[in-house]
């Protein structure tokens, strides 16, 4: 291997000569006209400039779904792998080279149900992988199947009448797997989508977002009342380290501890603006953003986005891996004859 | 009082005891000690599938058995001729495999009608003639060791008791001359911080040493002759030793960090255990959260340009094989090492058998080929597994590595390679451009291997998955004629393994016509059996395959050659399918699906009804 300098996604300084264009591909984007993911995908590609990671030292991987064909319009290093299988196969980058900026870009089905078991183990882990979850509750390119966000009751081929299943909220699971950083945002919400991918590129171990992402062709509108202009303005909850919860074109409402302990949404003209709770997205207690996570089960209505949870707790094998990469470059001849040696051993004399 | 001592030239004993009484223990302490004597042998332990079964019954009987001998041997023994039974479970449960006039050496204080109620025994029979037809030896072990341990300073009773595997250990050595330093200083180094304990095993130890001395029971003892063997130094190895061996061998031949990501599985679980232990030499291990996760973190691995390796066994290759699939099209380097075991579904998890070559042939959908190599015996494993990852890195490709419980399980002695002499293994990352401004990540070299560039090396950024990629740039492609031109690339690179195979070696008689074929852990047996058959004047040839996918070039030709070729395997004929397959010949199978390794005797006979 060559010699490799740590050159993290966080703490490298911005090189200027990279642009948008560095980490575009020379591949013909293909997905259906009108998707979200082209929106995710030009904000993606505008925020990795900034980061000061170079292009050979990004990897992404996706798994199967929409979604997956999203590594191949990046021009970094790239694996299109198979069914919710990119955390673990990001895992297994991240963890062997931990000098690369290493993006996980999953679906719904890929991430919450064929994968789920990956995603959760790479969460708790902390493993330092930033995971984009493009969740557009539904199965897009196998044309139309319910998914596990898909609300229950939902019509679609595989269920013409109505799905039996209780959906997964993403963030909750995120959350109960323990995750250090957690988020939420909006596909065509360019300036969201790129401040929550700077917080998600600054946090060390793993960093979860999902992305509320429109299928245009099997499941339009679904996150309309958070999506679309002029009504997502009364319905997006924004949420901010350190400041009250308050959302509304005039920031009219917001978000308090009710009479029976829970969050409840509320005027501000009524209860006052001290009585809005304060958003803490580094509590070491995972409480309050399971809370607001289930605040909205469904984003018909008022709907927290933004980083629910940013907080510190050791990286997967990091203080190991120095060691390790230590001990291979020793590693010698000499040793492992040393090796090889070992135990009981007897000569045979030659005769 | 002086004793007879008469020379053997091969001894089979097998120790089986309680799964409490630490029979792998005396098994492991008898089999260093042979080793360093110059005994040529071969062990098999035999575990319970239950890790606590009741105490006293026939489910949690463990049992070791070794054979060593004078001469080169290449099976741990058909039939033991001396037994050693701790219990009457041991003794009901082992009974059977023992020779007819064989010895019997049991710990006559175990037999209580409690133990005898727990292992089914309606009578006493070490008292009710049913043992006649051997050489019964009643010993009071527990009795003896807790009177040699008695005023030892701290020690509780119940660990006094717990020494008489100990007290059987000094039995056997004194009875087959093994030199008692070996275990004494096992003992010292083992117990170095308890002194209690030490102090009772050693004199355990001894106790038995001495009893065999002087009571009047043991009329004789013997004397087992170093075998004659090259020069070289030597080592006592088991298959799952040797294999992590190999593995860290040919990281450091290659330079590329040794990353093993497992999930617990019998009884591949040891390769992990193994391997776990060797930070030292930059070797990661990681414990997965599943199967596939195995998989994927180490095609993962291999991507970053490390030696990503995953090991399972049984319905963990199953598992796998969506991942497999994958490392076939990415045309990346992973090693899987399949520990075979008994099937189908869980099986017979603690059992051994060959039953998984066509489904690492063929497993996978889609056209799918990938190589496949298997090892023949416990100290070969160290050579397969180089060999394995040498062709996955040579030719990017995943190799499946065929091992089973036999060869994980069973020990023998390795002569240690000159590390100078391990093949050269080298990864060749791409570096540059390969095109005219730019990198086809499927531009293949002579061997029809492609580049592998690894993150971090500028200018080569490029994208590779799943889906069928146009020749040479690696973009998706759904071109017909694309795709059988690159189906037919990835046979060809695969196929082109074979050309760096040896030429078969065939051990050979003038004027055989019958040629027996094997492969995998079949090797010790099948050439004990050979040889038998010849002693008796047969005229029989025997080859055995290391490489299964792609088969060895010369192979067609080597069973066109014979008037009948046989093929023993642990699984229902899965080799002689593929060889009647590919070269029309009427081969004859021989197999057994015991979850046992075939005995000496069964494969001569066998053989000899062939002829």
């Amino acid at each position: 291997m060559p010699d490799v300098k740590v050159n993290g996604a966080n703490g490298g300084s911005p090189l200027p000569t990279l642009t948008k264009k560095d980490f575009s591909s020379d591949q013909e984007t293909r997905w259906c006209p009108g998707c979200g993911d082209y929106a995710i995908l030009a904000t993606v590609q505008s925020v990795l400039p900034e980061l000061g990671v170079p292009p050979e030292r990004t990897v992404f991987v996706s798994g199967i779904g929409c979604a997956g064909r999203f590594v191949y319009y990046v021009d970094t290093y790239g694996i299109h792998g198979i069914h919710g299988r990119a955390p673990a196969i990001a895992t297994g980058i991240a963890v062997s080279r931990p000098d690369l900026s290493v993006w996980v870009v999953t679906g719904d089905g890929d991430a919450l149900s064929i994968g789920g078991n990956h995603l959760i183990h790479a969460l708790r882990r902390n493993v330092p992988l930033r995971i984009l979850l493009f969740n557009n509750q539904i199965y897009g390119l196998t044309k139309g199947q319910y998914s596990p966000t898909s609300e229950q009751g939902k019509i679609t081929k595989s269920t013409p009448f109505g799905s039996q299943d209780h959906p997964f909220n993403p963030i909750a699971l995120a959350l109960g797997a323990e995750a250090s950083f957690v988020a939420r945002t909006v596909d065509v919400d360019r300036g969201h989508v790129a401040e929550v991918l700077r917080a998600a590129a600054a946090h060390r171990g793993s960093a979860f977002v999902e992305i509320y992402q429109n299928c245009n062709v099997f499941n339009d509108g679904a996150f309309e009342p958070v999506r679309e202009k002029g009504v997502r303005e009364a319905n997006q909850i924004r949420l901010e380290h350190g400041k009250p919860i308050r959302f509304g074109r005039e920031g009219e409402r917001g978000v308090a501890r009710g009479a029976d302990g829970g969050l409840e949404i509320v005027e501000v003209a009524e209860v006052g603006e001290d009585a809005l709770l304060v958003h803490d997205a580094k509590r070491p207690d995972p409480s309050l953003a399971f809370e607001l996570a289930h605040l909205a089960e469904r984003p018909t209505g008022p709907t927290p986005i933004g980083v629910f949870r940013a907080v510190e707790r050791p990286v997967y094998a990091e203080e190991l891996g120095r060691e390790l990469a230590e001990a291979h470059r020793r590693a010698d001849a000499e040793q492992l004859a040393e090796l090889l040696r070992s135990g009981d051993t007897w000569t045979v004399p030659a005769a | 009082m002086t004793k007879d001592v008469k020379e053997r030239e091969r001894v089979v004993v097998r120790f089986a005891g309680d799964s409490g009484d630490g029979m792998q223990l005396v098994g492991s302490r008898f089999t260093d000690a042979t080793a360093v004597l110059g005994n040529d042998l071969a062990t098999l332990p035999d575990f319970p599938a239950e890790i606590r079964a009741p105490a006293g019954t026939l489910a949690g009987v463990s049992a070791f058995q070794i054979h060593f001998a004078s001469r080169d041997i290449l099976t741990p023994g058909d039939r033991p001729n001396v037994l050693v039974a701790m219990n009457p479970a041991a003794l009901k449960a082992n009974l059977g495999t023992l020779e007819k006039g064989g010895m019997l050496i049991v710990n006559e204080d175990s037999f209580g009608d409690n133990n005898l109620k727990k292992a089914g025994y309606e009578r006493n029979p070490l008292e009710d003639g049913s043992l006649d037809d051997y050489q019964l030896v009643r010993v009071p072990m527990t009795t003896l060791t807790v009177r040699a341990t008695e005023g030892i300073d701290g020690l509780m009773s119940k660990d006094a008791q717990r020494c008489k595997n100990l007290f059987a250990l000094g039995l056997l050595s004194w009875m087959y001359g093994r030199p008692t330093d070996v275990s004494e200083e096992w003992i010292e180094r083992k117990f170095a911080a308890k002194p209690a304990i030490k102090a009772a095993n050693l004199a355990a130890f001894r106790a038995g040493y001495n009893f065999g001395e002087t009571a009047e029971l043991l009329g004789v003892h013997y004397e087992v002759k170093a075998a004659p063997a090259e020069p070289g130094t030597y080592r006592n190895v088991n298959g799952t030793t040797a294999t992590a061996l190999g593995l860290i061998a040919a990281s450091v031949r290659s330079g590329l960090p040794l990353f093993l990501s497992s999930y617990p599985i019998t009884p591949a679980s040891e390769l992990l255990h193994e391997l776990s232990r060797h930070r030292r030499f930059g070797v990661r291990t990681m414990q997965a959260e599943d199967e596939i996760a195995a998989a994927s973190i180490a095609l993962g691995a291999s991507f970053g340009g490390q030696l990503g390796v995953t090991s399972t066994s049984g319905p963990g290759l199953d598992l796998k094989a969506e991942t497999i699939g994958l490392a076939v099209a990415l045309e990346l380097p992973l090693v899987i090492v399949d520990v075979q075991r008994a099937g189908p579904s869980t099986g017979m998890p603690t059992k051994t058998e060959q039953a998984d070559l066509l489904m690492a042939m063929y497993g996978r959908h889609g056209e799918s080929p990938l190589p496949v190599v298997a090892a023949s015996t416990p100290a070969q494993c160290f050579e397969a597994a180089i060999e394995a990852v040498r062709i996955a890195v040579r030719y990017r490709t995943p190799v499946i590595l065929l091992t089973d419980t036999f060869l994980a399980n069973s020990s023998e002695p390795w002569r240690l390679p000159e590390v100078s002499e391990l093949p050269e293994i080298d990864p060749a990352f791409a570096t540059e451009h390969n095109t005219e401004g730019g990198f086809w990540p499927y531009k293949r070299d002579e061997r029809l291997a492609r580049p592998w560039a690894i993150p971090g090396t500028p200018g080569l950024q490029h994208r590779i998955g799943g889906l069928e990629k146009q020749d040479l740039t690696g973009n998706i492609s759904y071109d017909p004629e694309n795709h059988e031109r690159m189906t037919r690339l990835r046979a060809a690179k695969v196929a082109k393994v074979a050309e760096d195979a040896p030429p078969i070696h065939v051990d050979r008689v003038e004027g055989a016509e019958v040629l027996v074929l094997g492969w995998g852990s079949t090797y010790g047996a099948i050439a004990a059996a050979v040889r038998r058959v010849r002693r008796g004047g047969g005229k029989v040839d025997q080859a055995h395959l290391h490489l299964l996918n792609p088969l060895p070039r010369d192979l067609g030709e080597l069973v066109r050659s014979y008037r009948k070729v046989i093929v023993p395997e642990l699984n229902m004929g899965q080799l002689v399918k593929v060889v009647r397959a590919e070269y029309l010949v009427d081969a004859d199978s021989v197999t057994k699906v015991r979850g046992l390794p075939f005995f000496t005797a069964e494969l001569e006979e066998a053989i000899r009804e062939r002829l």
